[in-house]
């Protein structure tokens, strides 16, 4: 067994504890204790990794272990990483760990839902098996109706049936796209390694076919990264979800889609990724703008966050379809800072509304003499998402629109500059907020009562706040990790696309 | 004639045995005045009969001898491995019915009668067992006979209720017409071909003759009826309602199952010839039944009529395999019918004992049923689950497996809308969650215990959910057999 299981294999015993836990105490210990593990095993693996890299380990992906599963349909359970995967395992653990921390006093059921949810974040980043992928991919979804349903707030029923159907529906696509990949390949295996480099049976996919299979694979994928117009259930399920399945929904659940398109539809399927990234690319642009726009005229802390989500998880996917190194590793350091910068922001968000029992901007007012604790973590939240220098934002932002004006084209840079201006936006919508909730005179008196943050919450905002700096302060050895493994990807679009006729009437 | 070859027909005869022995029993056992050994012995003898007989037919199935094909009656009778695993199947979904149907069997106004369920039931199985094993359309009709009649008088079983009377009556007038139909299709095979055995019939056909075309169209009538396929699926509902709700769920999985398998073995064996004609039937039969099926099931409140709409778009899916008539398909036909029949059988179980024990049968009392029955309502939310296709319970990779099937045998299209259609469908599941876990009432159905028979069905339901995916090598085995009898 590959010590790689060990991220499915411990929210498994997580869910047998669970479900042996008698009191609060128990659960807390089981929750506690498992989420340490998986985060330490993610710190471990991480160092384990670029020591690896650079003592020579030259593979693409590293520790891979492969059991033939279902042998007539050439399924296998395979698992490795490259430095993509080990960058969102780390964000995972993170995101658990300090969850389960913000969830202190929820009850058994939650947590089993919750950890079934872990477990299928840490599959899917660690499968290279697309049966497998697909598999995780589901598992993780389908806890998210009942965590919304049963203790979400709000319109919560609808948010959570609007959420599980139109993310199953993408799925729908995504089977078929898998069913296009493995077929089209010469139908010998689901290993997404083996299939990129035509190994293991795997023949070159047609070029027709890639180009009926990359709109399925991408939008199956792309749903779930909240690309414009299928976003819509992005903020209704944002806003109803309790707190730490806010956090774990925009900071990793969303990330599977980033890393499914770059990992199958741009990486199986390269010559249609040239040939047709332009539509997506309208779409995502939109999307960046569209977002940003849409957060700026939101009463409700968390939709605007949720906008602010579309926003930025739509520069993911823009910045993935630009096919440029520089920009891809850009995308992949955005999901990490975005993801550790939204978990805080729902955290917060939701510690507020614990005590103030309103999300209204117009309702908040002062909170600065009131919770300085929160109100700190709040602002820092706020700087990192309009990208600050310093905080992470800012690095994964600029790398992201440095690698997009590498394309030399009008038709790219237009884009470039069109998805530039929702920097400018993020600062209007993010500043009037911090101004006006936290600088303002308080005038509700029951919220000058409300007391500041209790040690569990504190030691997860902390948490949450040194990663963000640290991304932001030395963001070297991370772009390092993750540009290593986003480059033979690129270069593999890069010289089919040179092969094929540029029938783009853009390009 | 060589009378030793009825001993050929180990399956058939093992069950007649069995038949046997339950009729004598019931002879000697039950009468007015029950003892309590008798009463005890009457819940335990079927389903230790039959289990014991299943443990008889698959024993042939670990050490096959020769290749496994049995013929008798020169063709009139034709077995396969493959053919045995199916009838396994169904025996442990008969036996999972009847540990199902045991406590409602004891109540006063069932009692004088409780011999008559497990030798009906077990009429219609043996009527299965020949439909599947048949070589000549004439046995193949004998059997599905023998498996529509009894099931009549099975749905008709609580006779002073009006409606299952209503719901026998119907059944029986539908199953007549189809019949009626089926045999004109075979009469009209008969009259262009000279013949009725499968093995000659399959040379004789010629796409280009009218008769015969017919003919194709009549029988899938026929055993679409069987199936409840859409247009064919009209006296599903009422039926499904009105019969008893152990019987809903024998008819929604055993009798349906032997159909579409029976269905796949006709139509690659015999009707090969006219295979691109029965793919575009067949097509449009499983789009309307998914779509149609779904869209009604949204607005039902009455829970068995509800798992009727549920099964009918079920038995869409599960007749997906048959397109291509590939070995891959029947793989997964038989796969999906496996896994569908532990995840059906474990919703109309938990159906079945809330009914005994509170009488409510409609979605809106399930309200609040997590928060006074949380053991059940799990257990009902992951065989919900795995009717709908959620990882990781069995029924994500049955769905998995037969829309690969499908795809590979060049219906991408077709895929596609029954993609589309699991959303749907996954939307009435939840319904029926949402009820449970989220739904608010005054008056939720009480908690109440389960009685120990229909707890070890439960437990069997649970495991084949939990596990039936997941653990490989079930699809490994019935691939090895489908290669082996239907591989090109």
């Amino acid at each position: 067994m590959n010590f790689l299981s060990l991220f499915v294999l411990i929210p498994l015993l997580m869910l047998f504890g669970l479900w042996l836990a008698k009191e609060q105490k128990g659960i807390r210990t089981v929750m506690v204790v498992g989420s340490s593990a998986l985060l330490a095993l993610a710190i471990a693996l991480t160092l384990k990794f670029i020591s690896d890299r650079s003592g020579g380990a030259t593979a693409e992906m590293l520790y891979t272990a492969s059991f033939v599963w279902f042998e007539p349909l050439h399924i296998s359970y395979s698992v490795g990483v490259d430095g993509i995967s080990v960058a969102m395992l780390l964000l995972s653990g993170v995101i658990v760990f300090t969850g389960t921390f913000v969830s202190w006093d929820m009850c058994k059921e939650y947590f089993l839902w919750f950890t079934l949810l872990s477990m299928g974040v840490f599959g899917f980043f660690i499968s290279v098996d697309m049966f497998m992928m697909f598999m995780f991919y589901e598992i993780a979804l389908i806890p998210m109706y009942l965590l919304i349903g049963v203790w979400g707030s709000g319109h919560k029923e609808y948010s959570a049936m609007k959420l599980t159907l139109m993310l199953m529906g993408a799925s729908a696509f995504l089977m078929l796209g898998i069913f296009g990949i493995f077929y089209g390949a010469g139908g010998q295996t689901m290993n997404v390694v083996d299939i990129a480099n035509h190994t293991g049976g795997a023949h070159i996919i047609d070029f027709s076919k890639q180009c009926i299979w990359f709109p399925f694979t991408f939008i199956g994928f792309g749903v779930l990264g909240a690309m414009f117009p299928f976003h819509t259930w992005s903020p209704d399920g944002h806003a109803s979800a309790p707190t730490a399945v806010s956090m774990l929904h925009a900071g990793v659940l969303m990330k599977l889609g980033g890393y499914g398109c770059f990992r199958i539809a741009i990486y199986l399927l390269p010559e249609a990724a040239n040939e047709l990234s332009w539509i997506f690319l309208i779409l995502t642009a939109t999307g960046v703008v569209y977002g940003a726009l849409s957060a700026c005229v939101q009463t409700d802390l968390k939709y605007l966050n949720a906008y602010s989500s579309v926003s930025h998880c739509g520069m993911v996917l823009f910045a993935i379809l630009m096919l440029t190194t520089t920009a891809s590793t850009g995308a992949i350091l955005q999901m990490l800072s975005h993801g550790l910068m939204t978990a805080l922001f729902f955290a917060i968000i939701g510690m507020i509304y614990h005590r103030a029992h309103t999300r209204d901007i117009r309702q908040l007012n002062g909170l600065m003499r009131i919770v300085p604790f929160l109100s700190v973590g709040f602002a820092i939240a706020g700087l990192a998402n309009l990208g600050l220098p310093g905080l992470s934002g800012f690095v994964a932002e600029m790398t992201i629109f440095v690698g997009s004006f590498e394309n030399a084209d009008t038709f790219h840079r237009i884009l470039t500059i069109m998805a530039t201006t929702s920097i400018v936006v993020a600062a209007v919508y993010i500043l009037r907020m911090i101004g006006k909730i936290l600088y303002g005179v308080n005038q509700n008196p029951e919220h000058a009562k409300i007391h500041d943050a209790h040690w569990e919450e504190r030691f997860a905002v902390i948490c949450l706040i040194c990663c963000i700096a640290g991304i932001g302060m030395a963001p070297g050895w991370l772009s390092e990790l993750i540009s290593h493994s986003v480059a033979p990807v690129i270069d593999n679009v890069k010289t089919v696309g040179h092969l094929i006729s540029q029938s783009n009437p853009f390009m | 004639m060589d009378y030793s070859q009825f001993l050929n027909m180990h399956d058939e005869i093992s069950l007649i045995a069995v038949i046997v022995i339950l009729f004598l029993a019931d002879l000697f056992l039950c009468g007015e005045h029950k003892s309590e050994m008798a009463s005890k012995a009457m819940s335990l003898l079927p389903s230790g009969l039959l289990l014991l007989q299943t443990a008889y037919i698959a024993s042939a199935l670990i050490c096959p001898c020769g290749n496994g094909i049995v013929d008798a009656f020169g063709g009139m009778y034709h077995n396969t491995p493959m053919m045995t695993l199916v009838k396994v199947v169904l025996n442990i979904g008969t036996i999972i019915v009847f540990l199902m149907a045991n406590n409602w069997l004891k109540r006063p106004e069932n009692q004088v009668k409780e011999g008559e369920f497990y030798l009906l039931t077990l009429s219609t199985l043996l009527g299965m067992y020949y439909m599947m094993s048949s070589g000549h359309f004439l046995m193949f009709f004998i059997g599905l006979e023998l498996a529509s009649i009894p099931m009549t008088a099975l749905i008709a079983y609580t006779k002073n209720n009006q409606e299952s009377a209503e719901a026998a009556a119907k059944y029986i007038l539908t199953a007549l017409f189809s019949s009626g139909l089926l045999l004109y299709g075979i009469s009209l095979i008969y009259g262009t071909c000279g013949t009725m055995y499968f093995n000659e019939l399959a040379c004789k056909f010629d796409t280009n003759n009218t008769l015969q075309l017919v003919a194709l169209v009549l029988f899938i009538s026929g055993i679409g009826f069987k199936i409840s396929l859409v247009p064919f699926h009209l006296w599903t509902a009422d039926t499904y309602q009105g019969a008893p709700t152990t019987v809903t769920g024998y008819l929604s999985v055993i009798s349906k199952g032997a159909a579409a398998f029976v269905l796949f073995t006709i139509l690659f064996k015999v009707f090969q010839p006219m295979i691109e004609q029965w793919d575009i039937i067949m097509l449009w039969i499983i789009i309307f039944s998914i779509t149609i099926a779904n869209i009604f099931a949204v607005r039902q409140n009455n829970i068995k009529r509800f798992m009727a709409f549920s099964a009918i778009s079920q038995a869409g899916y599960l007749v997906l395999g048959v397109m291509g008539g590939t070995a891959q398909g029947m793989t997964s036909l038989v796969y999906y019918l496996f896994v569908y029949m532990v995840a059906n059988l474990g919703v109309f179980l938990i159906i079945n004992v809330t009914e005994q024990n509170s009488g409510k049968i409609n979605i809106s009392d399930y309200n609040g049923f997590y928060q006074t029955n949380p053991k059940l309502s799990f257990i009902m939310t992951l065989c919900l689950f795995s009717l709908a296709g959620i990882p990781p319970f069995a029924g994500f990779f049955s769905k998995f497996f037969i829309f690969m099937a499908a795809f590979n045998a060049g219906f991408p299209v077709l895929v596609f809308i029954a993609l589309v259609n699991t959303v749907i469908s996954l939307y009435y599941y939840l319904l029926i969650v949402k009820a449970m876990y989220i739904m608010k009432s005054n008056e939720p159905i009480a908690l109440f215990k389960s009685d120990s028979y229909s707890k070890i069905a439960i437990v069997i339901c649970t495991l084949g959910v939990v596990f039936g995916g997941i653990i490989s090598c079930i699809y490994g085995y019935i691939d090895i057999l489908s290669n082996l009898s239907y591989g090109m």
